[in-house]
């Protein structure tokens, strides 16, 4: 028998059965069910203390005694009526919604689940009910008849399971017609609980790691070192190339940061490979850091603080060595936060030079003052300058389609530069339906620190929108490559396209580009990334009659 | 029960208004709705000044379209600006056009295996059809408070009675207004997921609009009350020489006492959104985060993890793997 934490455990059929219907119960009486498979372990004391958090304890979800400090009223409403204040965002999204319900229909955890408190406005309202009855006049005077609530250990209950069950993907702020902004709730929400010290595991101890370590995964310089190694052998038993591995080299032009997934994670690590074989290839002179080996930030899903801390180090090793810019890898939220937080929090990087690609002479004038580039928009200028060598019939066997992270998508509007790269590297490209792709585009359900096992319900229930758009394209193009370009989608997704659309692999955009691009010196390929062979490229010398049967019957 | 106590609201209000306005007209006529308008002007604005108290740390849009990046990729100015102007655009579509709730979809589950997406478009229509004809019907409502009438008040009225059925006309935005404002209720209340979030403070303020809607109906086409005197009236509020003339009909001190309670009630509800989506921190800023650097007034220091003590715990490891450090190791 398959555990809770399996995809196997979980029926397609039962999981189908959704009814969209809220329940008899309004919701203020409506107590939450925290069922196993359904929310994330609690964050360890040990991972607390490392950060100097509040309250580090031991403690269980399904115990009734959660631990809370003695004043956890106090400290909550001291601080949203902090949050009120600095953040215009928190307090005008409490008094503007108007309960419209656009949003409702909109979140991938209330399509796959139908639990009626994750539209994202009730979600909001689990907050907002709070807020009225502290801090509003209607609701001091009206109370409940106002919308209003106290606040009880409950309520602290109810935020924490749903907090962390919301991706803060901002796919419900693309269609509120005031921009309000659940990404933004929950990460206010998730603050408050961490006031008492609520956090989860799968959160806070990849924090703890990359405030020592540098990075999520908690490897250490020397370990790191191995895995390039290991992944420079595989890239030679592929390709025939010897990739260098530039570590903390001091005077590099670019400082190349990407999210630690990569480092180890199947399929992240072909990406990684990708990378170092395309980098090199170009002639760029970059290096990667031990300090800076993580670009991701966990901190989006802690506080704004903490993504201050977690984020400080990528500038700082910029300056140590020097660099005059720095090159980011495909990754989702580490894009939100270097997009939308990083110059703020860390900057002003006058140290640092506007962005000029050395192949092209293009000077990305969008990075000027953050001084920082995407690898897609690097990429897509190579490209259209013609300055990769590509063969992209070695991806002929792939019909892959393109699946938009949420924030690379929603958080920056990146779109057709990494469309732009995988047309050239594949001829057979086909887009999921339009109200899932772009600033439309469906969570992987594994978002935000929730890519574990323990909520695997949770996961497969919010990766449903997107399996379904991918089962679509399956059945209708034959595809059999999902591209995404963020490595929590590449770990998650995989799980997901296992069980919505089995057959479908998952692959970064950076591996189908190195899989396509000819390099100076190869070896004949007949292997891609993967070491897996290419259809078609097995049998190319024997140029007869029958090869074209011969790689069919491959095929 | 919600819908009952926004409904009993409302009717009270009504009555309160009917009855009060007979015997105390001075009080009902001049001294509560000139109180009430007040309130609304001073609560807005103290709304708008708590709001623009607040910080705006971070520069957080959503961006809906292409971003600005290399030249020849054409970026979408109205959902990802970049400018101050494009952001303008974007404010100005979302404002009067409601651009956010027209990608407004209907998710459904198709051969129960798989979830689909069809354009719904009654929301930001009925939404769209209730704001602009409540706009109009203020203004229109402007006759009755200025002497004389500007010209521009006079066409829009044309305009909008130009289909002549009845007399007087039925004014064009009156149908649509009533109409819209019944949608809205009525989708608030059948439509399960949004009946559910519902509080009274959703269904009171449609319940008051659909209130002075009829009340004004009846007023216009069938109750036929004395405009001279109400006009009379309202001309003395805001020259500040009140009078209160005999003969008005109830149902009007009913009218303006329901228009009162919306002024009073609106600073402290969610009807706020009218100055909200104004600053909704989203929407009015331009995504060039990278291009040019946000500032945050409260950024303060945090605690760190230096290179300094990360080599320090790792600089042998670190020279074991070859890689290069800042302090050599001094050997044993």
């Amino acid at each position: 028998m398959s555990k809770f934490d399996e995809p196997d455990h979980y029926k397609r059929e039962d999981l189908l059965d959704i009814d969209w219907r809220p329940p008899s119960t309004p919701w203020m009486d409506t107590p939450v069910d925290l069922k196993k498979g359904t929310y994330i372990y609690p964050g360890k004391a040990k991972n607390l203390k490392v950060l100097d958090l509040p309250n580090p304890r031991e403690w269980a979800v399904e115990e009734p005694d959660w631990k809370l400090p003695e004043d956890w009223q106090k400290r909550v409403l001291e601080g949203m009526a902090e949050r009120l204040t600095k953040y215009r965002s928190f307090k005008i999204f409490m008094d503007t919604c108007v309960r419209c319900g656009a949003c409702a229909d909109k979140c991938h955890f209330f399509l796959g689940g139908g639990d009626p408190k994750n539209m994202p406005v009730l979600r909001a309202e689990l907050l907002r009910s709070i807020y009225r009855k502290d801090f509003t006049a209607m609701g001091k005077i009206f109370g409940k008849l106002a919308g209003g609530r106290p606040l009880t250990e409950d309520v602290i209950k109810e935020w924490f399971y749903y907090f962390y069950q919301c991706t803060e993907c901002r796919r419900c702020s693309v269609f509120c017609p005031y921009g309000i902004d659940q990404a933004e709730i929950t990460m206010m929400g998730r603050e408050l609980l961490g006031l008492l010290g609520i956090y989860v595991n799968w959160v806070i101890e990849p924090v703890a790691n990359c405030f020592r370590t540098g990075n999520h995964l908690g490897i250490q310089p020397h370990g790191l070192m191995d895995t390039f190694e290991f992944m420079a052998e595989d890239i030679e038993d592929a390709t025939g190339i010897k990739v260098d591995i530039p570590m903390n080299k001091k005077g590099a032009e670019i400082l190349f940061v990407v999210p630690s997934g990569d480092y180890v994670a199947d399929p992240g690590i072909y990406t990684c490979m990708a990378y170092m074989l395309i980098l090199q290839e170009m002639g760029l002179d970059y290096t990667w850091s031990t300090y800076a080996s993580e670009g991701g930030n966990f901190g989006l899903f802690t506080s704004h603080e903490m993504i201050k801390r977690l984020n400080a180090k990528i500038y700082a090793e910029a300056e140590r060595l020097g660099v005059k810019w720095i090159l980011g890898g495909e990754c989702g939220h580490m894009w939100r936060v270097m997009h939308q937080y990083m110059d703020t929090m860390n900057g002003p990087a006058d140290f640092l030079e506007v962005p000029r690609s050395p192949l092209t002479g293009t000077v990305f004038e969008n990075a000027r003052s953050t001084k920082m580039v995407h690898l897609m928009e690097f990429l897509a200028d190579a490209i259209h300058h013609d300055k990769l060598n590509l063969d992209k019939s070695r991806n002929d066997h792939i019909r892959v389609t393109f699946h938009d992270s949420c924030n690379p998508a929603r958080g920056m509007g990146i779109f057709e530069e990494p469309r732009y790269v995988i047309r050239n590297v594949c001829n057979h490209f086909y887009e999921m339906p339009e109200n899932t792709i772009r600033e439309q585009t469906f969570c992987c359900g594994g978002g935000a620190g929730l890519g574990t096992d323990e909520n695997m319900e949770m996961r497969l229930r919010g990766g449903l929108p997107r399996g379904s758009a991918l089962r679509y394209v399956q059945e209708q193009h034959g595809v059999n490559q999902m591209a995404a370009m963020c490595a929590i989608d590449r770990a998650t997704l995989v799980t997901v396209a296992d069980y919505w659309a089995p057959g479908v692999k998952i692959t970064g955009i950076s591996e189908l580009v190195a899989n396509a691009m000819i390099f100076q010196g190869e070896n004949k390929r007949t292997e891609n990334l993967r070491l897996e062979p290419i259809p078609g490229m097995e049998l190319e010398e024997e140029e007869t009659e029958d090869v074209e049967e011969g790689a069919s019957v491959h095929a | 029960m919600n819908i009952l106590v926004a409904l009993a609201a409302v009717g009270g209000l009504f009555l309160i208004g009917m009855l009060g306005g007979m015997g105390m007209g001075w009080l009902f006529g001049i001294v509560i709705p000139s109180a009430a308008f007040l309130l609304f002007i001073v609560g807005m604005v103290m709304k708008v000044l708590g709001w623009s108290k607040s910080d705006v740390p971070f520069r957080i849009p959503t961006t809906s379209g292409q971003q600005k990046s290399l030249d020849w990729i054409k970026q979408d100015r109205t959902d990802n600006p970049f400018t101050t102007l494009q952001t303008l655009g974007r404010m100005a579509l979302e404002v009067l056009f409601f651009r956010s709730l027209l990608r407004n979809t209907k998710a459904e589950m198709v051969g129960g295996r798989r979830l689909a997406y069809r354009t719904e478009l009654a929301l930001w229509l009925g939404g769209l059809v209730m704001h602009w004809s409540f706009l109009i019907i203020l203004v229109r409502h402007l006759r009755f408070m200025t002497q004389p009438v500007p010209g521009w008040v006079t066409f829009l009225e044309r305009a909008d009675g130009f289909l002549q059925i009845g007399l007087p006309a039925v004014f064009i935005t009156t149908v649509t207004f009533l109409v819209a404002v019944t949608y809205l209720f009525v989708r608030r209340i059948t439509n399960p997921q949004v009946r559910y979030i519902s509080l009274v403070g959703d269904y009171f303020p449609l319940l008051l609009l659909l209130g002075i809607g009829l009340s004004g109906v009846w007023m216009r086409h069938f109750g036929k009350v004395d405009l001279t005197s109400i006009k009379e009236m309202m001309l003395g509020i805001i020259h500040f020489s009140p009078v209160t003339p005999e003969g008005i009909s109830p149902v009007f001190y009913g009218h303006l006492f329901l228009v009162s309670a919306l002024l009073a009630y609106f600073p402290f509800s969610k009807l706020t959104h009218m100055a909200g989506v104004f600053l909704s921190p989203t929407r009015n800023m331009a995504n060039n985060n990278r291009a040019v650097r946000h500032i945050n007034p409260w950024n303060y220091p945090v605690k760190t993890h230096p290179y300094e003590e990360y080599e320090e715990e790792f600089r042998d490891k670190m020279v074991g793997a070859g890689i290069p450090v800042e302090k050599t190791p001094e050997k044993e």
